[in-house]
């Protein structure tokens, strides 16, 4: 128990030091510049404890719960014990089924609890005055999220060059940028930088290093990375994608009650 | 009342990591629950945060965030909006710890693929060169994202250009950087400052006329994770 005080101060520590420049940086501009009260200064006070203390319960909770886990999962499952490789067969990428289905899993249930994500999610719900739904937003950016490390697990077991996925993945975006409707496109592209943050990193990065190192021939200093880069670029195909179907979706019903 | 309804959005929101869990450990896996008291502890204290950030967010940073930018447009002077936006971007990323485990990681490739010397304190230059250059391109993807905002530039020409220029520095760059600079990009946008930034640009928008909060208002976020890889490339030119 006393240990767990312990973490948990340290993690506050860490915590009020990140925000310390952003207060210094709205202190200076309110009274100095721009010298006015903070409005509704209790709040906005309350708010930032409320801030601060959650972030730093929910990575306690985190560091004590799911990363261990998670990284002991990750392992496990690229372990060539549990490949089948002790029985003598053959690995290929095939053999590595499990790793790809448990990267997609967990890209999707760490998308969906990610808090950046859920802040822009609702800030879009209330600037398009609910046309996106909150959850709508969330599962189609987890989708992306899922296929984007079922893939790049599968790359790294495979060695293929990272650019070349990364520029066939751009290409796709300026083609959908040309198509998808124009007002969505600056959230669909948001929506890649937002989903890799203090859920999802934390157990790619050791995704991406535990597979390269276990798999013979990969180096963890080459090969491990590109999970992140991954994770931040097909969310914003899936959002283009998921945008261009609704435009579509509408066009097409306004057409079949036209005639 | 309240505060259940808000728990039970917090447990939604984790459930499916918990499924995804306890499928793969008991089913794939096959191996009972290491420190299970610690695991269900743990979890408990993640919903309580995410309730508690979530509250926070709605009382907090968002009207802080949307209050700054409309004094900061209400004022009426480019200079001190530009230093604002540099500053947030420069201020939030210098500190961020996956930033600093990135470029400790960065530093000890470069040395062992002979790119640079391999003693702690050309290390340490490195990492630190490549830390200050990661938080000087967020600070400047905030003050374009801004500038677009207040120009109503279309975001894809940037945001297409951008990847042109990722594309072909790509070609250029060493190899040893390509991964982490991809990944750079990812890294920077931390979890108090994606809801900061997007409150301005949302305040910014809605605060000049002729914007949409929709179309201009997002896109600031997508600056911060592109200019970041091409500055780490552009790095890895420099200095090799």
């Amino acid at each position: 128990m006393i240990s767990f005080l312990k973490d948990f101060f340290q993690i506050l520590l860490y915590t009020v030091r990140d925000v310390t420049p952003i207060l210094i940086l709205i202190l200076f501009f309110q009274l100095v510049i721009l010298k006015q009260p903070i409005p509704h200064l209790k709040r906005v006070v309350l708010g930032g404890v409320y801030v601060v203390l959650g972030l730093a319960f929910f990575l306690l909770g985190l560091e004590k719960a799911l990363f261990p886990i998670g990284e002991i999962m990750a392992t496990q499952l690229s372990d060539p014990f549990f490949l089948g490789a002790a029985a003598g067969e053959e690995l290929d990428w095939k053999s590595y089924y499990w790793i790809y289905i448990f990267a997609a899993l967990i890209g999707f249930s760490t998308t969906i609890a990610e808090p950046s994500l859920i802040a822009v999610a609702m800030k879009a719900t209330e600037v398009s005055t609910g046309t996106i739904s909150q959850w709508g937003l969330r599962i189609t950016v987890a989708l992306g999220v899922a296929f984007a490390l079922a893939l790049g697990t599968f790359r790294i077991v495979t060695g293929t060059p990272l650019h070349l996925y990364i520029m066939g993945g751009y290409i796709v975006v300026v083609i959908q940028s040309i198509f998808a409707p124009k007002q969505l496109i600056a959230l669909a592209y948001d929506s890649g930088g937002v989903t890799t943050s203090t859920v999802t990193v934390p157990l790619v990065a050791a995704l991406g290093l535990g597979l390269s190192t276990a798999v013979p021939g990969r180096n963890a200093a080459i090969d491990g990375f590109g999970l992140i880069a991954f994770a931040s670029l097909f969310p914003i195909i899936s959002v283009l994608g998921y945008a261009q179907f609704m435009h579509l979706k509408v066009k097409l019903s306004n057409k079949i009650k036209k005639p | 009342m309240v505060v259940l309804k808000k728990l039970g959005s917090a447990i939604t929101d984790l459930i499916p990591i918990i499924l995804v869990v306890v499928f793969f450990q008991l089913v794939v896996i096959q191996q009972p629950f290491p420190n299970i008291g610690e695991v269900v502890f743990g979890s408990f204290f993640v919903i309580i945060g995410l309730m508690l950030f979530i509250e926070g967010l709605e009382i907090g940073l968002f009207p802080i965030g949307e209050a700054m930018a409309y004094a900061l447009a209400k004022k009426g002077s480019l200079f001190w909006l530009m230093v604002f936006s540099f500053a947030l971007g420069f201020s939030t990323t210098i500190a961020e710890p996956a930033l600093i485990a990135v470029s400790k990681e960065a530093g000890r490739i470069a040395a062992q693929a002979e790119l640079i010397d391999n003693a702690q304190g050309t290390i340490d230059t490195y990492a630190m060169g490549l830390r200050l250059s990661v938080a000087f391109s967020v600070g400047l993807a905030i003050v374009i994202g801004v500038l677009r905002i207040l120009k109503g530039w279309p975001v894809y020409y940037l945001i297409i250009g951008g990847y042109v220029v990722v594309m072909l520095m790509t070609v250029v760059a060493p190899k040893e950087i390509i991964g982490l600079a991809y990944d750079a990009g990812g890294v920077t946008t931390s979890t108090i400052t994606v809801p900061l930034v997007t409150a301005l640009g949302v305040g910014l928008s809605n605060t000049i006329k002729g914007r949409s909060p929709l179309v201009d208002g997002f896109g600031l976020i997508a600056f911060a994770s592109l200019l970041p890889m091409i500055f780490v490339m552009g790095y890895g030119l420099f200095w090799f």
